[in-house]
């Protein structure tokens, strides 16, 4: 039968079902990737950023979870057990090993007063990791908010909280941190007396004084990223169709500019670790970090300098793992950089 | 340009009076006051100092006097070392610290400009590689690693190098490698990450073509170019280098102003600190101030608001 081209008339066999063959030709070859299993996919391939993130663990293992059953503490002053040379024992556990008991060794020997220095190096570290990443943390809320705000709302808005963040880029950092550990040290010390605010003597007064330093001087950079994202995100399409379908400036900030700069905040977060840990080491070396008998990575070499002649594996111990905890989170960072990056996609 | 340098001159001032009112502030919301650490004082002394320096008054009143006294260069006495001037104490130690930072910012130019420029034109090979390890590892070692390592190899150890004062130029040798440790392998990494982005352009590809020397070409068409990052640089290793003398001078005993600094926080002598950080600050600041210009000066095409 001839068929009317104008005809309406649909074909039938266009609605006979699929056969196999046409059924593979629909099948899709590679499973779509998102965002973050590529950059996952990317992230796992790089050897350094893999080995890094490894020693990062080992060292968080040691200095969050081995201290708490480690079966010596940080503050216990052992008598007669000053000064010992790694892996070497104190007369009394001398005496104790000869009566059958099991006496752990000091891997690290002991420090004058007769303290375990692997628990130290250990609780040092944990201080130094608390530091960098609860500065970071709070360093990204502030800079994240502030840099999306001032980038968002533009104009004056704008150019006045930029002009504030180029006053304290140019402010020299370490010369206010160290005056507002000063000028904090005793407020914080009366607080820590009353009863509410008990967690700040817990925590010591020197680290609550660190973190609001960070707080204050540190988002400066992370604000100044973030902006350069938001200016370029809030043209987009997507922005102008939140808006249009009412949604509010908090929302559109939240949900729709901050998300798409995830990438950008988790490696600014990630690089800004090393850099605070970096300053928190510096201060304690100053002896402005946190208060004895906690100890630091930074206040445990200042102290070693003094008896370096006889007992320099106390200065080359805390010296080296802070340049290794801060190697590993710098190379860490970079991965993260490079897998996030999307123009370096193969 | 005028328009340029007078917005810049007016948020340098503007920063530093920022600093100097925090500062203030700050030092005055230390608990106890600055005379508070004389456990010796009588009463009646007390109330005599403070009439002289003015501590009776009203804050704002003696905020007030404060900025006056910093615009004639007067940060009072110091509260420590009895009989001098806060003033006096900094413009004696400060030569000291510029000496050593001076010759510290040379080093890491001299050094780093230079090995980033090899490393970027012999890329791929051993020499890069070993450049490259060498400056990712260095840039993670804080200052106060170096200086106490290599006080402790070179000084104790070996017995190399003097480790306390700074008398011969052999007192030098420590203090200037620790303190010039970080920035030159942060040049190295910025040069050699400049140097491969400008060896990539075209004007290097039509220099070759038209027959330039290769050394004509590397010296004249692509360092002149690529140093330009090293040059924004300037300022944040000026800063460095300041802070960073605090821990080189208390660990080498050197009599400068960064020991000084760094003492007058244990003796809580609060007049030396106050006085101490704004000078610094003006420092810092006026040493951005002059990077900014000059980078401008030398890259006509950075439009800067």
């Amino acid at each position: 039968m001839v068929k009317n081209p104008l005809s309406f008339q649909l074909k039938a066999e266009d609605f006979l079902p699929a056969t196999e063959e046409e059924k593979q030709g629909l099948v899709v070859m590679r499973e779509s990737v998102g965002f973050w299993r590529d950059s996952l996919r990317r992230l796992v391939k790089n050897k350094v950023a893999m080995v890094s993130l490894f020693v990062i663990i080992v060292i968080m293992f040691f200095s969050f979870v081995v201290p708490s059953f480690y079966p010596y503490s940080y503050e216990q002053q052992q008598k007669g057990a000053e000064n010992l040379r790694p892996m070497t024992y104190s007369q009394a556990e001398l005496d104790r090993i000869a009566n059958g008991e099991k006496v752990t060794p000091h891997f690290l020997g002991t420090d004058k007063l007769g303290r375990d220095y692997a628990v130290r190096i250990m609780v040092g570290s944990r201080i130094s990791m608390t530091v960098g990443l609860v500065a970071a943390v709070i360093i990204l809320v502030i800079g994240a908010l502030y840099g999306s705000i001032a980038a968002f709302f533009g104009g004056w808005v704008d150019i006045i909280m930029m002009r504030i963040v180029d006053i304290i880029y140019t402010i020299p950092d370490v010369l206010l941190i160290v005056l507002i550990s000063i000028a904090l040290k005793g407020p914080l010390a009366g607080l820590s007396s009353q009863a509410a605010f008990g967690w700040v003597g817990i925590v010591g007064p020197n680290l609550v004084s660190i973190f609001i330093v960070f707080a204050l001087l540190y988002w400066v950079g992370m604000a100044r990223i973030v902006r350069s994202q938001v200016l370029v995100l809030r043209e987009s399409e997507y922005v102008t169709a939140a808006k249009a379908l009412g949604a509010g400036n908090g929302r559109i900030i939240r949900k729709h500019l901050l998300t798409n700069c995830i990438g950008t905040l988790i490696v600014t977060t990630t690089l800004q670790i090393p850099s605070s840990i970096f300053t928190e080491s510096y201060l304690s070396f100053l002896g402005l970090g946190v208060a004895a008998p906690l100890p630091s990575l930074g206040s445990l070499a200042s102290t070693a300098i003094n008896g370096m002649n006889t007992y320099p594996y106390l200065l080359i111990a805390p010296a080296l793992l802070i340049s290794l905890i801060i190697l590993s989170f710098n190379l860490f960072g970079d991965g993260l950089r490079d897998a996030f990056d999307p123009k370096l996609k193969k | 340009m005028t328009k340029y340098i007078c917005k810049r001159l007016f948020m340098a001032v503007l920063t530093v009076f920022v600093v100097a009112t925090l500062t203030f502030f700050l030092m005055n919301a230390v608990p106890g006051g600055p005379y508070e650490a004389e456990k010796s004082i009588s009463p009646q002394a007390k109330a005599a100092l403070e009439a002289k320096f003015g501590l009776d008054k009203p804050l704002f009143e003696q905020y007030l006097t404060y900025l006056k006294n910093i615009l004639h260069g007067d940060f009072g006495p110091s509260l420590k070392q009895r009989g001098r001037n806060v003033i006096d104490i900094i413009l004696t130690k400060f030569p000291v610290s510029a000496k050593v930072g001076i010759i510290s910012v040379m080093v890491s130019l001299l050094v780093g400009v230079p090995v980033g420029c090899i490393a970027a034109v012999n890329r791929g090979k051993i020499s890069d590689s070993a450049i490259i390890v060498i400056a990712t590892v260095g840039i993670a070692v804080p200052s106060f690693v170096v200086c106490s390592l290599s006080m402790y190899f070179f000084g104790v150890k070996l017995r190399w190098l003097p480790t306390v004062g700074l008398t011969t130029w052999k007192h030098y040798v420590m203090p200037v490698f620790s303190l010039s440790f970080y920035p030159t392998t942060y040049i190295v990494r910025l040069m050699r990450s400049s140097m491969l982005d400008v060896l990539g352009q075209d004007y290097m590809r039509t220099a070759k073509a038209k027959g330039v020397s290769r050394a004509v070409s590397l010296f004249k068409h692509a360092l002149r170019n690529a140093v330009l990052p090293v040059v924004t640089y300037l300022g944040p290793m000026m800063a460095y280098t300041l802070t960073g003398s605090f821990i080189i001078e208390k660990v080498f005993t050197i009599p400068g102003l960064g020991g000084e600094f760094v003492s007058s926080i244990t003796n809580r002598d609060y007049m030396m600190i106050m006085g101490t950080t704004i000078f610094l600050a003006t420092l810092m600041v006026a040493i951005n101030f002059l990077v900014d210009i000059v980078y401008k000066i030398i890259d006509p095409r950075i439009n800067l608001k």
